[in-house]
């Protein structure tokens, strides 16, 4: 790892000032990308800015329709949330599965969002449910949010503060974990909110993106029969050593279908 | 820089002056000499380095001994009685042979001890799960997830 100045501000507005005054500082959430990254030395902060010790920010609170998760919130918290349990079950069950025991108890939502990581978890719910992410200065809705490979709508020193993810008839995420990174090969989360249907899927490319025939199809019927037939695109979608583009489009079909089921 | 931290190990209180880029792992290891914690991938894939962090397993080869400060940390060599006697987790690992070479034993006995507590029910499936993030390169796994399964048991039962 290359040195670092380390800072745990503990207000938001702090931790702002100092990203906006250092260009090459990071953000530390939870760590769980962020540390092994430092120790590959694949990146090279000036200083990391640790959000622990802001107040707030790991509430999980039921809010109007939906459920309000703060950035720093674990995965494990979210997994064993009582309160998401309730309102979105199919969101508790996603985060119950990301990495392990281990990366559940450190890793965040708002650090897993800001890093984008093409085959994240979360991306995918937050693009099929219609999240809105709040930060220190805005609100970006959840299908602007992912811009690209390991891109967001974040500014430069702008900081993801919680998320709220509004409720949905039906939530449920389906995914392919690599067997040895857990990361999902492809993932498919299918949301129903009233009439419409979102098809999110990551792991399959190199952003999160919505698979528009299958929400056509969907919103038509609601069933996985209404699925027979369609197969995405291979075109643009990721080839690597653990699966081609065309095995990858053929489980996003399987794993759409399992999401409905 | 240095960073001023204070946190406990096994109850002991430990107050040092650490570069912010000191892993917690290496804290224990090569300050507090505390080795039973192992490290055996240094890249948070293989689990060997799972201490408790005010009670939750993760991976010390994942957190900067920085972010520890005012916490409190337990490792292998503090789940012991005051007396020596082995921890209903270490005694089950013991009588069911849950052990090869050892290496990966004292993480796998940190995320069992935090499995038995939160675990819905102590099926195979549950157990294989919840030790996802433990590696065992001697593939030793029949024998852990029984020793897991009666440690978990005498601890739910003592």
């Amino acid at each position: 790892m290359y040195g670092f100045d380390y800072h745990r501000p503990a207000a938001l507005s702090d931790v702002v000032s100092l990203l906006i005054a250092d260009e090459d500082a990071k953000v530390l959430a939870g760590g769980q990308t962020l540390i092994p990254t430092l120790k590959q030395r694949l990146a090279m902060p000036t200083s990391l800015v640790d959000l622990s010790a802001v107040p707030g920010l790991r509430e999980i609170v039921a809010e109007g329709d939906g459920v309000r998760i703060g950035a720093m919130a674990t995965h494990a918290a979210v997994a064993g949330s009582a309160c998401v349990r309730g309102i979105l079950p199919g969101l508790a069950d996603l985060a119950s599965h990301i990495g392990d025991a281990q990366v559940r108890n450190r890793g965040t939502i708002g650090g897993s969002i800001a890093n984008a990581d093409p085959a994240a978890d979360y991306p995918a719910a937050l693009v099929a449910l219609g999240a809105i992410i709040r930060t220190d200065r805005r609100d970006i809705a959840g299908g602007e949010f992912f811009t690209g490979l390991f891109e967001t709508a974040l500014q430069p020193g702008e900081v993801v503060a919680s998320v709220f993810f509004p409720a949905a008839s039906h939530a449920r995420y389906a995914k392919f974990p690599n067997p040895a990174s857990r990361y999902a090969m492809a993932g498919v989360f299918v949301a129903r909110q009233g009439d419409s249907v979102r098809v999110a899927v990551t792991g399959a490319g190199p952003c999160v993106f919505r698979w528009d025939a299958a929400e056509a199809a969907l919103t038509a019927a609601f069933t996985a029969d209404a699925l027979d037939g369609l197969v995405l695109d291979a075109d643009g979608l990721n080839s690597d050593m653990h699966a081609d583009a065309a095995y990858r489009a053929h489980i996003v079909g399987v794993l759409a279908r399992r999401a409905i089921a | 820089m240095s960073v001023a931290i204070s946190l406990t190990v096994n109850g002991e209180p430990v107050s040092r002056e650490v570069d912010p880029r000191l892993l917690l792992s290496q804290l224990l290891r090569d300050d507090l000499c505390l080795t039973g914690t192992h490290v055996g991938c240094d890249t948070s894939q293989c689990g060997a380095c799972t201490v408790h962090l005010d009670g939750l397993s993760v991976k010390s080869c994942a957190v900067l001994a920085v972010q520890a400060d005012g916490t409190h940390v337990l490792t292998i060599e503090g789940i012991a009685g005051p007396d020596g006697a082995l921890h209903p987790m270490q005694a089950a690992f013991r009588e069911h042979h849950g052990l090869q070479c050892g290496f990966c034993t004292p993480g796998m006995v940190m995320g069992a001890i935090e499995l038995a507590r939160t675990a819905p029910d102590l099926e195979e499936a549950t157990i294989r799960d919840g030790l996802e993030g433990n590696l065992c390169r001697c593939t030793g796994y029949q024998n852990i997830v029984k020793a897991v399964r009666a440690g978990a048991q005498a601890m739910r039962e003592g």
